[in-house]
């Protein structure tokens, strides 16, 4: 589990981050303002392609990408 | 009552929360033309005091230029004051077309469409023209009304960090199976005074089969060796698919916007974008100020020749007393003080000495961003610019942060 988190938060903090930001697991990213939620288009995009899964526009929800966290909850229900 | 007590304390609990976070705006009343000197009531009731402002979008000092009012003038005798309807009813006089093929010939590109305003272009254009099989890929900066402009369109959108071609070419590789993908750029960032890269974007464009967007609100009339905007300063002119941009900063002032590009996107818009579609053609009072300051810009580079040496000295000036400044070399120059309420302590203090320059802090800017944002005119002077500029510096020595680095002045005020 501790290896997809850090895969999603590797990305995360390459994607979205700033000088000063300090992302951890559990910090909130769309309800934030760090992660627009016009940005999580190629959040969405990202998971689906490595980890190979559909994830259906319904079940992306600005709630369900709000951590690192919550991903990697959702992409696990997808790959299950 | 349906508005009673209830509903009026949801409203009066939301005000106060605006006025509790320090961002209630409040309105300063001007009683004068719009220029470099302005008699202003503020606040509400006070005494009129007489300022230089230099926090407005006139870039071209042609707001109260003569022969722009004495132009509106005859068009209002000679085509009235409104028309009652929208454009492709009974909405468009021989003036509307008339500007469109000036603003074309001018922008350098196919044709265009005019607008209420530049927030209706951009607010009309992506729906227009696009489909849920296309994506709109925007530089993180752009203006609100782009943003506005994408939610209300139903195709795919993501951004790009600012200015950063290497992240924009990874999202072009990202979507490169959509129908149709869409560049989106502010020309001049309005807050920070920068140009994006467009030359680069072109390039970017044309290897990954992009549409190009450029709102030049901030740029057209004086951005480029003949003011034409950003496309002319990359030396990108015709490249650009579509440009949008407004007649309410450099171009008179008044109000109105456009969609400038390929002729298809624009005969789009006249199908199908709603603010087009569904609101008054603009009035012909207007049209005809347009008109005149366009031709004014054609017939000379002389204002914009002007507004270039007045940011040059006024960026020089400020750099040389120890002020922080975004860099860039447009008329928007934002004088950086980090913290919120020193921003807005700055500018009341300046208005004080006669100075109208507003601060701006989140979420207008980002957090520990706040600063004075300053915009240069051609209707300034070199006294008006050396009475602000006295202005900032006794200001500036006020709060000691005259020569202090960013550091020095978070660890003093915060964030």
């Amino acid at each position: 589990m501790d290896e997809l988190k850090d895969a999603i938060l590797k990305y995360v903090i390459e994607e979205y981050a700033g000088e000063d930001d300090k992302i951890t697991y559990d910090s909130a990213l769309i309800s934030s303002g760090l992660v627009d939620s016009f940005s999580m288009v190629s959040l969405k995009r990202f998971l689906e392609v490595k980890y190979k899964i559909s994830i259906p526009d319904e079940d992306a929800s600005p709630e369900a990408f709000d951590s690192v966290t919550k991903i990697a909850d959702l992409v696990k229900r997808f790959t299950s | 009552m349906s508005y009673g007590d209830r509903v009026r304390s949801i409203y009066q609990q939301q005000l106060s929360e605006i006025r509790e976070a320090g961002i209630f705006k409040q309105e300063r009343y001007i009683h004068s033309p719009q220029a470099a000197d302005i008699n202003v009531e503020f606040p509400a009731g006070a005494d009129l005091q007489n300022v230089i402002n230099i926090c407005a979008n006139n870039y071209l000092g042609l707001s109260s230029h003569p022969e722009v009012i004495k132009a509106a003038h005859e068009g209002l005798d000679t085509r009235g004051y409104g028309m009652s309807s929208v454009r492709f009813i009974c909405g468009t006089q021989d003036i509307h077309r008339e500007l469109e093929q000036k603003v074309t010939e001018f922008l350098g590109t196919e044709d265009t469409i005019l607008f209420p305003s530049c927030m209706d272009a951009n607010a009309g254009v992506f729906e227009a023209i696009l489909t849920k099989d296309d994506i709109m890929i925007s530089d993180r900066l752009v203006h609100a009304s782009i943003v506005d402009g994408m939610r209300l369109c139903s195709a795919e959108h993501d951004t790009y960090k600012h200015g950063d071609m290497d992240h924009l070419e990874k999202k072009l590789q990202l979507f490169k199976d959509k129908r149709l993908r869409v560049i989106i750029n502010d020309g001049v960032f309005s807050m920070d005074g920068d140009t994006a890269k467009l030359d680069e974007i072109v390039k970017l464009a044309e290897a990954y089969d992009a549409i190009t967007f450029v709102d030049d609100s901030h740029s057209s009339g004086f951005i480029g060796r003949t003011g034409r905007g950003t496309h002319e300063k990359c030396g990108v002119i015709g490249k650009i698919d579509i440009i949008t941009t407004t007649f309410g900063k450099a171009l008179g002032g008044a109000s109105g916007g456009c969609v400038s590009g390929r002729r298809e996107i624009v005969e789009m818009c006249r199908q199908k974008a709603r603010p087009y579609l569904f609101s008054n053609a603009m009035a012909p009072v207007i049209i005809s100020g347009v008109l005149k300051a366009l031709e004014l810009l054609t017939r000379s580079t002389e204002l914009r020749d002007k507004l270039e040496e007045n940011a040059s000295y006024w960026r020089k000036g400020l750099s040389d007393a120890g002020f922080i400044l975004k860099k860039g070399d447009t008329p928007i120059v934002p004088v950086m003080l980090f913290n919120a309420r020193l921003s807005q302590d700055f500018s009341r203090d300046l208005y004080k000495e006669g100075i109208y320059a507003i601060g701006f802090f989140f979420p207008v800017v980002a957090k520990g961003q706040a600063r004075i944002r300053t915009q240069l005119s051609a209707g300034h002077e070199k006294h008006h610019l050396d009475k602000a500029l006295e202005a900032f510096i006794k200001v500036g020595r006020k709060y000691e942060i005259l020569g202090k680095t960013e550091q020095e002045i978070i660890e003093r005020y915060g964030m």
